[in-house]
């Protein structure tokens, strides 16, 4: 296992100020966990319904400490040849057909050497684990997986190693911060949650959204912000098929700047709406509850 | 006045955090012994004067489910109480409470009488609710319990009540004015009182909420706080009972219903969609081809069985389990969105397909009234009548349950005493692929009075299904 690394950041205080410098406003739950993510070396689960930040914290994180971003994403199918590594299938058929014609090649000679490194196809996993940068590794979407891939996971975040059997085992020469993302599209198992740090995300505070977008959308007067991010909450309190998430809430800021509307009226609103609601339902409601006709 | 002695003392760390992890387990969080271990190694790591510090590193290992929070909330601030006032003499009584800093709002001159503190504080609450400053509202909160909310003193100690607070201040008879504060002449009726009706709620619950956290620190502070833990701490979402869920319970309980929709609706689909991938396995394959000189004689592929899943959902909608049918149509909705191979059927005491009312891209609510309105599923009297039902459905729609078609029963199993119909239903059963009746009633209760659930469960797999906890296991193994 590798032996103590030293901590990228002094406090949580710092994490705030470095995450912010890297265009992300964390609030105070954000940091703590960061902080203690960095200092326990354990990865985070960061869980919530979409748009809440979970994968752009780790792309933050990253640049705040100036590491490579190492992504998998995850997807129903997804296994091991692409989450870890992979044999180059044809290079190794090329290689043995190319020995065939010279007689005097032994067969184990070509067998050692189409499990060689050169006919591994490194996977992101082993990618991050084989690194000796600082790298965030990201592994997004966890929920879309499917459950035996999570056993995979499993293996390699405890040890930070993995072994290939014609290879051996490679052991991580400096471990990677790493995040799990979820939508909690279905739970996932306790053995991954208990070996990760959880980190619920959930829309932020009308404070911090406003300044989200203030941050997001410069030119965006802060009166206007201030009346956007409280009609998004009053949409998100309708319980919509699809709440706007912050996305939602930066598209529409970033549509009422380019429209140069000053103030957020029913008219505004009227013709604005499928920025932030993307089912038809939705929209009815919306403009019914809101009286906008 | 006493000022207790901090709960955590030098030395008792260790004991103290036991005793928190020990409380959060009762309310029902499962926390295992490495993550108590992992807790134990936070108070190494964070800064211990940092109360928020302290609250979200605690959360990180000890939660797993974001619907733990609200009740994890309530329990750290028992065991982590905000420091208790320091004693002040009577006469300066007025300072502000708590985290200190508080002197920019609470420096109003206490006049004698209680109806004039009452009517000053309202005053108060008006002006902070208008600004929008919740750490203001919080300090007032505090004051608010501390002056007006206290009950007759008894020998156990003194008692805090929330609903004496809220009733010398009636922060709801502010809204009016309120709003006239908030909104321009011409601004009523529209969309801006809609969002400012909003806001205000919000900040009203805001200082809702910090009353009743006051009242609760005070409370433990006065008569311990195991005492108090049990009772303070609401059921969490996926714990409440389908059909006893009030009206307050409600929203939490949809949100923590509709992710499992969707994970339900995932699970099929995936299955669905892996059948007809059967990717090859390039690393066996070429494994397997070294027998054969390198060449790939045999391909070895990823297999799956192929299953198409066609479900069938007959759903009791009778007032018996008015809450329960609620959100078994919210999953039925939700599985519309992803299939075309569902049908929904619903009845009282007759039985209605409702698969038109769950179009994909229909609103749930909308789709709920829609039923009650036009679909046929009363024919007598509106209590429940299983066996006509069961029959109705099995006569009208015969087809409809085939070799592939998963059925799934969503009901009480109360026959008012009438003819269960259980041939019928163990017919239906033969003939799908799979049937599964999910009751919101717990276990012990079934067979009582007019239950049938009992014989039931005879010929069908009869699932206890009282909460979302349970909902989530069913849909685990299904
Ligand atoms: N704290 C924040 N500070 C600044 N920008 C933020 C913050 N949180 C979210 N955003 C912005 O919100 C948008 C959505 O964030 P992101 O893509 O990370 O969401 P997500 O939670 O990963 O969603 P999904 O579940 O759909 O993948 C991004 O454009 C991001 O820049
Ligand atoms: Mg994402």
């Amino acid at each position: 296992m590798p032996g103590p690394q030293s901590p990228q950041f002094s406090s949580v205080a710092d994490v705030a100020e470095r995450l912010a410098a890297a265009g992300y406003l964390p609030d105070a739950q954000i940091s703590t966990t960061v902080f203690l993510a960095d200092r326990l070396g354990k990865p985070v689960l960061v869980e919530g319904p979409a748009g809440t930040g979970k994968t752009e914290l780790a792309k933050a994180l990253a640049t705040a400490t100036g590491s490579e971003l190492i992504r998998l994403q995850c997807y129903e199918g997804l296994d091991e040849a692409r989450a870890l590594y992979e044999w180059n299938y044809k290079k190794q058929l090329l290689r043995i057909q190319a020995s065939q014609g010279t007689d005097g090649a032994d067969w184990d000679t070509v067998h050692d050497d189409i499990f060689g490194e050169e006919f591994l196809l490194s996977r992101p996993l082993l990618t991050a684990i084989r690194r000796t940068e600082p790298t965030v590794l990201l592994i997004d979407e966890t929920d879309k997986a499917d459950v035996e891939v999570e056993a995979l996971l499993l293996e390699v975040l405890s040890d930070f190693q993995v072994t290939i059997p014609e290879l051996g085992t490679i052991t991580a020469v400096r471990r990677p911060m790493v995040v799990l993302t979820s939508n909690a599209t279905r739970e996932l198992s306790e053995a991954l949650k208990r070996r990760c740090l959880y980190l619920a995300l959930d829309y932020p505070s009308a404070e911090r959204e406003r300044e989200i977008v203030l941050s997001r959308v410069p030119g965006l007067a802060p009166g206007l912000a201030d009346q956007l991010v409280r009609t998004v909450r009053a949409l998100r309190a309708l319980e919509l098929k699809k709440s706007p998430s912050i996305s939602e809430t930066l598209d529409w800021a970033q549509t009422l700047l380019e429209l140069g509307l000053d103030t957020l009226d029913e008219s505004a609103m009227r013709s604005t709406l499928g920025v932030i609601l993307k089912h038809a339902s939705d929209q009815t409601r919306a403009a019914a509850e809101l009286r906008l006709n | 006045m006493t000022s207790r002695v901090p709960a955590v003392e030098p030395g008792g760390l260790a004991g103290h955090l036991d005793g928190f992890v020990r409380a959060v387990r009762d309310a029902g969080v499962p926390v295992g012994i490495s993550q108590a271990v992992d807790a134990a190694e936070i108070l190494t790591v964070v800064d211990l004067l940092d109360r928020e510090q302290l609250r979200h590193g605690l959360a990180a290992v000890l939660l797993q489910r974001a619907a733990q929070r609200p009740t994890y909330d309530v329990l750290f601030d028992l065991w982590w109480p905000l420091s208790d006032r320091p004693p002040v003499p009577e006469d300066d009584r007025d300072e502000a409470p708590g985290d200190g800093g508080g002197e920019a709002d609470c420096t109003l001159d206490l006049p004698g009488s209680a109806e004039d503190l009452a009517e000053l504080m309202r005053a108060e609450l008006l002006r902070l609710l208008l600004d929008g400053d919740e750490e203001a509202l919080r300090r007032l909160a505090r004051a608010a319990v501390e002056r007006l909310g206290r009950g007759q003193p008894s020998p156990s100690g003194q008692s805090f009540f929330s609903y004496r607070v809220m009733r010398a201040l009636s922060p709801d008879t502010l809204v009016a004015r309120l709003l006239s504060g908030l909104l321009a002449e011409g601004d009523r009726g529209g969309l801006a009182e809609q969002v400012a009706r909003q806001t205000l709620r919000e900040r009203l619950a805001a200082f809702r909420a910090a009353v009743e956290a006051e009242v609760r620190r005070r409370t433990a502070a006065e008569k311990g706080r195991d005492k108090l833990a049990k009772s303070a701490v609401r059921p969490m979402a996926d714990q409440v009972d389908f059909l006893r869920a009030q009206a307050a319970d409600l929203a939490e309980l949809r949100r923590a219903v509709a992710p499992l929709a969707r994970r339900l609706a995932v699970r099929l689909s995936a299955r669905r969609r892996l059948a007809r991938e059967g990717r090859l396995d390039f690393r066996k394959t070429v494994r397997a081809s070294l027998g054969t000189g390198g060449v790939p004689v045999v391909t070895h592929h990823r297999s799956r069985t192929v299953h198409k899943p066609e479900l069938v959902v007959l759903c009791d909608v009778s007032g018996s389990v008015a809450g329960f049918s609620h959100f078994t149509l919210m999953l039925t909705q939700a599985l519309r969105e992803h299939f075309t191979g569902v049908r929904a059927f619903a009845f009282v005491d007759s039985t209605d397909e409702v698969t038109r009312f769950f179009r994909p891209g229909a609103d749930v609510v909308d789709a709920v009234q829609r039923i009650g309105r036009e679909a046929d599923v009363v024919a007598f009297d509106g209590h429940s009548d299983y066996g006509n039902a069961f029959e109705v459905f099995a006569d009208r729609w015969a087809t409809a349950v085939g070799p592939r078609t998963s059925l799934l029963v969503l009901g009480d199993g109360r026959t008012n005493y009438r003819p269960p119909g259980l041939p019928v239903l163990a017919d239906l059963v033969r003939r799908s692929r799979s049937a599964h009746w999910l009751n919101p009633e717990p276990q012990r209760m079934w067979g009582s009075g007019d239950s049938a659930a009992d014989r039931y469960g005879e010929v069908i797999d009869m699932v206890e299904c009282r909460n979302a906890t349970q909902l989530a296991e069913f849909v685990t193994t299904l």
